[in-house]
């Protein structure tokens, strides 16, 4: 396949530059204001959110705590106060509604890094790539869990890279920042889409909330895809879009159902045909398989993610 | 090995799964494991990084603190900072160094209040009884009031003036008519905020606040003070004095 180094020339033709450009527009404004919700206390003394994503109270009410930094906390046998358990319990809540991963793409300040990266990669036609298995982040998950629970310690927050930037944006302790360059020239020369979409285990954990969240992405146009692939070029997690966007084959609904998926809108963006549209985990149900009219290939019943079956077999 | 030998799947896709598994599996259990010894190592911090009033034992600390920072900005005087990687205690944790901004010791502890996970035990409400260290006087032989001058500062700034520290008088011996007004500590009522170590007159401090695990606060079970044990038993704890040989060298005492 070759890679299309600007995939969104054809939307941006048909749909204009703010339909094209839309959800990475508000991505990039959530990701500003949620930065500047914690900045705005440091820099000019007036106060919203205090704190890290770690954990934050804002305007002195409402606590926020991430659900895999008290987790790991558990692991380490601390049980913690009934602040920080509450303020994880409205993350995770939060992010069963509003899809996971969102957290990925439209709050976690490592995004426009790998973002960057990504953008930098397609325009210079770089095409290596390490191979990674996806699924590697999900046993870091699991490995950061252990060493949590064997060194007493919250263990993923000694490297995390991702509160590291933030704390480095946020309190102004800046080494914390080298991560993210590592990260950077690791996704621009490494490996495609190598951190987020292979080894963050944060990005992994809220990818395992994706996997029930309400608010997902359908492609409930599909019928009008015609093949061009831009939304392939364009996807953090390309592995996610096949099950639905040619999911009429194996009597799949249109919804992108994988926690990886990170709600990014960017094939919405990217698809002149307008495939794509946000919606809920529900219309799933309200699209009959249409095994009815085109009955499934029995092969393909096995599996309900054959791209990924097919990738492991080749 | 023939595909046939017994526990390998024949199913090419199974055959596949289990392979990916145990690479994976593999790498995990290497990062696992790095991880682990890095989360072991985290433990020693340097001596002068102390822990906010209330800070639960380095090791349970390190299981509870989210690296927040919370408390940091509830500190109405910037002593607490969060650690960055070159500062050495584990990253993003929160500390203050005593001689460079101590703890000011406030009443209502904003800082524990703010921290959301216990960390810091909200158990602690007087911040007369917080042990963020213990004042030891690390340098006898450059304290002024030691040499026999009266300086006194770390005394008069002690929150806990003549109960952390008190000036113990004894004889100069090097001018035979003057006194040393020493000053000691008590580890019972200091309460490690820093004051008399940022106070401290000399380039390097005499007096600096060490962290309970080093200072080593604790008496061994098995020392018994024979005083002590008197005034608790209300009396004598053996009936006659004892009756103990002469060990003289006529006497045959020596060998
Ligand atoms: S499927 Fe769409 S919304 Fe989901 S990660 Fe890929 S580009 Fe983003
Ligand atoms: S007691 Fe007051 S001065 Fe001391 S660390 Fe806490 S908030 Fe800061
Ligand atoms: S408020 Fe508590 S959890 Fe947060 S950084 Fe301070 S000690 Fe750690
Ligand atoms: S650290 Fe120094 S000033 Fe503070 S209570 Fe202890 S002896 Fe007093």
């Amino acid at each position: 396949m070759t890679v299309n180094a600007r995939p969104y020339l054809e939307a941006r033709a048909q749909k204009g530059l703010w339909a094209s450009s839309k959800f990475m527009v508000l991505r990039r404004i959530s990701q500003v204001a949620f930065l500047a919700l914690f900045l705005s206390g440091p820099l000019f003394g007036i106060w919203i959110a205090k704190g890290t994503l770690a954990s934050s109270m804002t305007l002195g009410v409402l606590p926020l705590t991430d659900p895999f930094i008290v987790l790991q906390s558990l692991a380490a046998r601390h049980w913690p106060e009934a602040l920080s358990a509450t303020g994880a319990a409205i993350v995770l809540v939060g992010y069963l509604v509003f899809g996971g991963r969102t957290y990925c793409s439209w709050v976690c300040p490592v995004n426009p890094v790998t973002d960057l990266a990504a953008w930098l990669r397609r325009r210079l036609g770089i095409t290596f790539t390490a191979k990674i298995r996806p699924e590697l982040r999900l046993y870091f998950v699991g490995a950061v869990l252990a060493a949590s629970m064997l060194s007493g310690s919250v263990a993923w927050e000694l490297i995390n890279p991702v509160t590291a930037l933030h704390r480095a944006l946020v309190f102004g302790v800046w080494f914390g920042a080298g991560g993210a360059v590592a990260i950077f020239l690791f996704d621009l020369l490494v490996a495609k889409h190598g951190w987020c979409g292979h080894l963050c285990p944060v990005g992994a954990f809220y990818g395992q909330i994706g996997r029930v969240a309400l608010l997902r992405v359908t492609a409930d146009n599909r019928a009008a895809c015609n093949d061009c692939m831009d939304c392939f070029a364009v996807c953090p997690e390309p592995q996610v879009i096949s099950p639905a966007l040619k999911g009429e084959r194996t009597g799949a609904g249109p919804v992108i159902t994988a926690g990886d998926c990170t709600v990014c809108g960017a094939c919405i963006d990217v698809c002149s045909k307008q495939v794509f549209h946000l919606g809920l985990r529900s219309r799933n149900a309200a699209h009959p398989l249409p095994s009815t009219t085109a009955p499934a290939p029995a092969a393909r019943v096995i599996s309900s993610q054959p791209a990924v079956l097919e990738r492991d077999l080749s | 090995m023939s595909d046939s030998a017994k526990g390998i799947p024949r199913d090419p896709r199974r055959r596949k799964a289990l392979q990916d598994m145990t690479r994976l599996g593999g790498g995990a259990a290497v990062a696992a494991t790095m991880l682990t010894a890095f989360g072991v190592s985290s433990r020693a911090r340097p001596a002068q990084a102390l822990r906010p009033p209330g800070a639960l034992p380095e090791r349970d600390f390190l299981a509870a603190c989210v690296r927040c920072g919370l408390c940091v900005r509830d500190c109405p005087y910037d002593t607490l900072r969060l650690s960055d990687w070159a500062d050495g205690p584990a990253v993003g944790t929160p500390f203050f160094v005593a001689r460079n901004v101590p703890c000011e010791m406030c009443d209502n502890i904003p800082c524990v209040k703010a921290c959301p996970t216990g960390a810091l035990d909200h158990a602690l409400t007087d911040i007369a009884k917080a042990k963020m260290g213990v004042a030891v006087i690390t340098s006898r032989e450059t304290c002024l009031n030691l040499q026999g001058l009266r300086c006194d500062v770390c005394y008069r700034v002690c929150p806990a003036i003549d109960k952390a520290i008190t000036l113990e008088l004894s004889h100069n011996a090097r001018t035979t008519k003057h006194a040393i007004f020493e000053p000691v500590v008590h580890a019972e009522y200091c309460t490690g905020c820093g004051k008399c170590e940022k106070s401290c007159v000399l380039t390097d401090a005499a007096i600096k606040v060490l962290p309970i695990e080093i200072a080593a606060l604790k008496q061994d079970e098995h020392y018994k003070r024979g005083w002590e044990e008197k005034k608790k038993a209300g009396g004598a704890l053996v009936d006659a004095p004892l009756k103990l040989p002469v060990r003289r060298p006529e006497a045959g005492g020596f060998p």
